[in-house]
């Protein structure tokens, strides 16, 4: 295996809220190599921002690492004091949010956005940065950059102000780019256009890539790797082809089931029974899916096998779909 | 005589003034020149008309910019339009400044769901008083009647009622999403506008959003405006479509028909872009060559010209007009495919 470029261990989080503790996040094991792609799914709020977050340092002041390590190179990013972890954000690590209008700035324009990056992190001068910003525009498909870079982000459509933050997370060159949702505000030529870009620096600077995402065809097609997330948990972690043609997890099987296809109906797509427990639950169960499980035994109260960080595969399940399935 | 429509756009049009570029003399003596109009400007919506009758849902695509989020705006009487109409059972909403419309007993009628849900949650408001807040003031409600509604509209958008309590910074970007949903169909108009309401959803939370759209059309005769880049759930959800390009609607007509036979060459590249598992990104079709700029346009070209695969020299001549073939279903495009046979 190629040597990871991030390495997470045994993340938990917890989050202090007016109706009790959210357990949000529960010893999450896993890991992105150099020059890798790895897409992060699951349903809405199994914790995937939260996990970027924790990697990033910008965790909600009501949240709380219970326990784990986030390792980037020599450095435990959970351990990191503040100064070190502001300077190897932006420099090193770089993320793209999921609401690309309300994480940039309103109030400056976003070419001087772009070229403030530039500046701190990418040993531009001052006298070259508005031009840098400029260009940079161009390779995200903004047409008109230079009108475009003098804009306000009140000025420019929900797709433009997502590619403007793709410019701005690429200015630096980071080894590790996480991407919570980069394209879903996007048209799909557009869409086409944004991950190509991402890939072609992938290969060419041999960054890592997290991408956080909804849409199963576009982590199908662009991930080396899908590591599937729910309720807090990392249900299962396989190479894409392998997942895709035969997954292992009774809720990857469900979510795989619920994607619309070019030909499905309203009517067949199928809804995941059941909601996500309630996070705040002084006992959860030691599978957080068993409740919505069509598969559940009686051994699926027993704790679950420990997921490997480093390992390519991870599967946390008592009773999970036959191995051969697709042959 | 075919019954009126519960929305009729006529050639409506909104163009953005943007600051002149160049030195100051150079502005000064292009101001003398032309007179005030010199001021370069953005033609985000450019004479744009359609209808949508009662309980159809019509569904609008197009590239990112090309003026979706402001065109549904316009008929959400947030922005004023320039040029145009917009009537509503047959009431002409253009009149009142978008200002004045938030105070009208029209605005019950028309609600929006916005394209990033944390723009329209104001964030000192938890999740239930975000929805409650159209309650109280359209619709009146208080107390338990209020609370009531709140809990059984949340329910139905999929909205675990422990989250209830939580402000907007506490939620999930799809938890939030589902709060801005729940918000717009709570006071039940009868125009609902979804501008990308299923970006953040998952899968599974995207399947209940939209059987629940069908179903509320199903009761109470809702008519939707739904705006999503994704294309399979257009397909699904979508009596009509509307294809727009840089300010224009190029290509209309039943949904069904208009991905299966598109007629526009613009319309068969966004379908031949599309994601497919059976088939590498490297073959994805990427649209090449130069987009036009949406600033003071030519009237007299077609927008698509520099990247379209068919375009000649009366392109460059003539604007073209959306035209129907006898299935109702139209394009504006001087060499538009036949479509489907009728
Ligand atoms: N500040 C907070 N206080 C309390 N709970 C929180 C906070 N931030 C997040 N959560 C909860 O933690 C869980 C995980 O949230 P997260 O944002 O990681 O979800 P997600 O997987 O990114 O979902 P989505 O796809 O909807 O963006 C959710 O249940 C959410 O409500
Ligand atoms: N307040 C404004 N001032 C100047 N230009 C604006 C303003 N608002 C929007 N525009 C411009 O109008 C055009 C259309 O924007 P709009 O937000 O309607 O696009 P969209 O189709 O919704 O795109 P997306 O899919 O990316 O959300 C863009 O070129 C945008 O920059
Ligand atoms: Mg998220
Ligand atoms: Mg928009």
């Amino acid at each position: 295996m190629a040597s990871p470029a991030l390495l997470v261990e045994d993340l938990s989080v917890e989050f202090r809220t007016r109706g009790g503790i959210v357990k949000a996040l529960e010893r999450v094991n896993f890991h992105v190599a150099k020059g890798e792609t790895i897409a992060v799914v699951g349903e809405s709020g199994s914790g995937k921002s939260v996990t970027a977050y924790a990697v990033m340092g910008i965790l909600d002041p009501a949240a709380r690492v219970t326990s784990g390590r986030a390792v980037l190179g020599a450095l435990d990013l959970l351990k990191t004091d503040r100064h070190t972890l502001a300077a190897v954000r932006g420099r090193e690590i770089a993320m793209i949010f999921q609401n690309p209008r309300t994480a940039l700035n309103p109030i400056r324009r976003v070419g001087d956005q772009i070229a403030d990056v530039l500046l701190r992190h990418a040993n531009v001068t001052p006298s070259a940065a508005p031009k840098k910003a400029v260009e940079l525009l161009e390779t995200v498909g903004i047409t008109d950059p230079a009108r475009r870079a003098k804009a306000y982000p009140f000025e420019l459509s929900g797709g433009m102000c997502q590619r403007v933050m793709i410019a701005i997370a690429l200015a630096a060159n980071p080894s590790l780019l996480i991407a919570d949702e980069p394209t879903t505000g996007l048209d799909v030529t557009t869409q086409a256009i944004i991950m190509d870009i991402i890939a072609e620096r992938a290969k060419a600077t041999g960054m890592a890539t997290i991408f956080i995402t909804h849409d199963l065809g576009l982590a199908a097609e662009r991930a080396d790797r899908i590591v599937v997330m729910h309720a807090g948990h990392i249900v299962e972690a396989r190479p894409t082809r392998d997942l895709f043609a035969a997954p292992r997890h009774p809720y990857t099987a469900a979510l795989i089931a619920a994607t619309p296809g070019p030909t499905s109906q309203l009517s067949d797509l199928r809804t995941i029974a059941g909601g996500l427990p309630d996070l705040r639950a002084a006992e959860l169960p030691a599978c957080r899916y068993a409740g919505r499980c069509a598969r559940r035994l009686e051994g699926c109260a027993a704790p679950l096998p420990r997921v490997d960080a480093a390992a390519s595969d991870a599967l946390a399940c008592h009773n999970p779909l036959p191995q051969e399935r697709a042959a | 005589m075919k019954p009126e429509p519960l929305l009729d756009v006529a050639e409506l049009s909104k163009r953005y003034v943007l600051k002149p570029q160049g030195s100051p003399v150079a502005r000064l003596v292009r101001r003398l020149k032309k007179g005030p109009e010199a001021a370069p400007r953005l033609h985000a919506v450019d004479d744009v008309s359609f209808t949508i009758g009662r309980g159809e849902t019509v569904g609008l695509v197009g590239e990112s910019g090309c003026g979706k989020s402001t065109l549904v705006r316009l008929v959400a009487r947030l922005i004023d339009a320039n040029d145009g109409s917009i009537r509503l059972a047959g009431q002409e909403l253009t009149h009142r400044r978008a200002r004045d419309f938030a105070t009208t007993p029209e605005r019950v009628k028309i609600q929006m769901v916005f394209q990033d849900a944390g723009e329209s949650i104001n964030p000192r408001f938890s999740a239930f008083e975000a929805i409650a807040d159209p309650l109280k003031r359209l619709r009146g409600l208080g107390g338990d009647a209020l609370r009531a509604k709140v809990e059984e509209t949340a329910t139905r958008c999929g909205l675990p009622l422990e989250l209830l309590p939580r402000f907007s910074h506490q939620l999930s970007g799809g938890q939030r999403a589902r709060v801005g949903i729940a918000r717009a169909i709570s006071v039940e108009p009868e125009l609902l506008i979804l501008d990308e309401p299923t970006a953040a959803l998952d899968v599974s939370v995207q399947v209940v959003i939209l059987q629940l759209l069908e179903k509320l059309k199903r009761e109470l005769g809702m008519s939707y405006l739904f705006v999503s880049h994704d294309l399979n759930v257009v397909r699904l959800l979508c009596d009509r479509v509307l294809v727009m390009y840089l300010g224009k609607i190029v290509e209309t007509g039943p949904a069904e028909t208009v991905f299966s036979h598109p007629r526009h060459p613009y319309t068969k590249a966004l379908i031949a872009a599309l994601p497919d598992a059976n088939r590498p990104a490297s073959e994805r079709v990427r649209l090449a060559g130069e987009i036009a700029s949406p600033v003071d346009p030519d009237p007299n070209t077609c927008r698509f010209v520099g990247r379209c695969p068919l375009a000649r020299a009366e392109c460059r001549e003539a604007m073209p007009i959306l035209e129907a073939n006898s299935s109702g279903h139209a394009a504006a495009c001087h060499f538009a495919l036949p479509g489907k046979a009728s």
